[in-house]
């Protein structure tokens, strides 16, 4: 269409310094000058089904084998599922002990399912016509006389309606559909409510006794024995109402140490003769802090490894969390069981911005 | 008339009957004469056998009257004190091979078990002699017939599953110890183990897990063995990591080379 807007106006680039004397041109739009011949599309390579006719006989029993492989799983799937009692066990190398007819109805859809995609897809790739067409590339701005027609169309529509001629209605739905948006920007309220002091409290309260997880049997001071760890609750916990959320927060972790063993005051003080409850509850992000070593008397949290030294008033040694864990004051009642002394002194678990405020 | 015969009226012909004589009588009463009633319970035989086990093998580390022994003057110990730990952790340490310690490092890992049934309850019997401890259970105590597996799940999750894994498969602690799998512990093992804390575990008393629940959860380990995983291959039960690897090489292996298949020409 145009021709390069350098240089000559004869069409020979031979002036330019540097490029081949018989340099081709190709019509474009670009300014920049054409250094290489369009090689155009590579020549059309015939597969074997097209030319040889055995080929082909052999690809359609190919493509016949794979469908019958999914009609196979299929019927295996059916089979399976009236046929063999869920409950049978069954030895499958490389999977281990397994149940038969988990394997069975897993096997016959996949293989149901697979085979027939990759039967068709051989059958695309060996038989069907794959000569290379080109797609025209029309344009999507739809004619003028459309475009007038479709504005004439809503035009019409509008008029035709009456809502212009009608304002009693042009009012009512104007209210029902504004008010009909009203419940779902209500309903954003059930984004909240807003935790208030619930982070920070947990159901722990004086006098309270100390309970074994899950039997929630109370703990007598001389049944903890150094080296032991009782998984710990607050009596009455499965008899609230909101019991999953209340355990998340009051899950407690009982142990015994040597008093000599106790570095800090405080530790002592709010324990029991060396008898000592931490919140579970990770200062980092929430994790069940359970495994206690016995030995080197670490509490280590599995999900990123914060480990606490229960010796020092479960300061963090290693790791993510930040703050040590709060310390459940603990004391006797009159029977000898384990009690509260009175709620944790701060909030337990992870970090929140409200904390210590609230 | 036989060389024998010939010989009957020798001077030494007397000593040979005498000696035939208490031969005979000595096997005849070795092998007729009832033996002494052997009980069940030790003896001060078995403390005493025990405690030459014990001097020979274990109190280079643990004290000639295992009280204990340092490592250095820095306050590391070689070995602890026996004193009240009780027939149980000897049978424990001693049965499952981790005593005596194959090698120094942050725990003492199962190994070869390097003496008998006998020798480990002599050894058992003196360390029990020392002071009163946790006993050896009862084969009843010991075992998961009538135990409640379900109610044992629910004990093992609280309790157990941090360390061990949610399927005793086993699990990491700090500097090198770990919580070992449970996969071929013995039942008497187990409640052992549970009794008496060894290494880094921590004890459950009688009073924290009854023996009741014990069972219960020996119930429940030994389930878990037997039954088969319904969602096919286990991958030992350890949980994302394992699944990950799968999915991401052969899973995913598998896709990459469906698409590289759906993408290539057919011959």
């Amino acid at each position: 269409m145009s021709q390069t807007q350098h240089g000559s106006t004869d069409g020979t680039l031979a002036q330019r310094p540097g490029l081949p004397e018989h340099a081709p041109q190709i019509e474009g739009t670009t300014a920049a000058p054409t250094l290489f011949e369009n090689p155009g599309l590579p020549p059309h390579v015939h597969r074997l089904a097209d030319t040889d006719p055995k080929a082909a006989k052999r690809a359609e029993r190919q493509v016949a084998a794979l469908f019958t492989l999914s009609i196979l799983g299929t019927l295996v799937f059916l089979v399976s599922y009236f046929a063999v009692d869920p409950q049978t066990p069954v030895y499958i190398p490389l999977i281990g002990r397994t149940l038969l007819q988990n394997f069975l109805l897993g096997l016959g859809m996949g293989c149901g399912i697979f085979f027939i995609g990759i039967g068709a897809v051989h059958w695309a790739k060996t038989l069907m016509p794959d000569e290379e067409v080109v797609e025209e590339r029309h344009y999507l701005r739809s004619t003028a006389a459309d475009r007038d027609g479709a504005v004439q169309a809503l035009q019409q529509g509008g008029e035709e309606s009456g809502i212009g001629r009608r304002p009693l209605i042009k009012a009512t739905a104007a209210g029902a559909l504004g008010l009909f948006g009203l419940p779902f920007i209500v309903a954003l309220r059930d984004l909240g409510p807003l935790p208030g002091d619930r982070l920070s409290r947990t159901m722990w309260k004086a006098g309270m006794r100390l309970v074994s997880d899950p039997e929630y049997g109370p703990i007598r001071a001389e049944d903890v024995t150094i080296g032991s760890v009782f998984h710990v609750m607050p009596e009455g916990i499965d008899k609230v109402h909101d019991k999953l959320e209340q355990k998340a927060k009051a899950a407690v972790l009982l142990m015994r140490l040597d008093p000599a063993d106790i570095k800090s005051t405080k530790q002592k003080a709010w324990g029991y003769q060396g008898i000592v409850a931490y919140s579970k509850i990770c200062t980092h992000v929430g994790c069940p802090v359970g495994l206690y070593e016995q030995q080197t008397h670490h509490l280590l949290c599995p999900c990123h490894q914060s480990t606490f030294d229960v010796t020092e008033d479960c300061k963090v040694i290693f790791g993510p969390a930040h703050r040590p864990l709060p310390q459940l004051p603990i004391t006797v009642d009159t029977e000898g069981y384990l009690v509260a002394s009175s709620p944790f002194h701060e909030a337990v678990g992870p970090s929140f911005p409200e904390r210590g405020h609230r | 008339m036989t060389a024998l015969a010939a010989r009957r009226r020798h001077p030494l012909a007397l000593v040979l009957l005498i000696a035939l004589g208490l031969l005979a009588t000595g096997a005849a009463y070795s092998a007729l004469a009832p033996k002494a009633a052997s009980a069940a319970t030790t003896s001060t035989q078995d403390i005493a056998a025990g405690k030459k086990l014990f001097l020979a093998n274990c109190a280079s580390c643990h004290g000639l009257n295992a009280q204990g022994a340092p490592a250095d003057n820095r306050g590391n110990i070689a070995g602890p004190s026996l004193i009240g730990v009780g027939a149980a952790s000897v049978d424990f340490q001693v049965g499952t091979g981790r005593m005596p310690m194959a090698e120094p490092g942050p725990q003492a890992p199962q190994a070869v078990v390097r003496f008998d049934d006998k020798e480990t309850a002599q050894l058992a019997a003196y360390v029990a002699s020392l002071a009163p401890g946790p006993q050896i259970p009862t084969a009843e105590e010991a075992s998961g017939e009538g135990g409640d597996a379900a109610k044992g799940g629910e004990i093992f999750r609280v309790n157990c599953a941090m360390c061990h894994n949610y399927a005793g498969a086993g699990g990491a602690l700090t500097r090198g110890k770990y919580a070992p799998a449970l996969d071929n512990t013995s039942p008497k093992h187990i409640y052992e183990a549970m009794a008496t804390g060894p290494q880094s575990m921590p004890v459950f008393n009688d009073k924290n897990i009854t023996p009741e629940n014990k069972k219960d959860v020996i119930a429940f380990i030994e389930a878990s063995r037997e039954l088969p995983h319904a969602g096919g291959s286990s991958l030992g039960n350890l949980g994302p990591v394992p699944e990950g690897l799968f999915t991401w090489i052969v899973g995913i292996g598998a896709l990459i080379g469906c698409s590289v298949w759906l993408g290539s020409k057919a011959a």
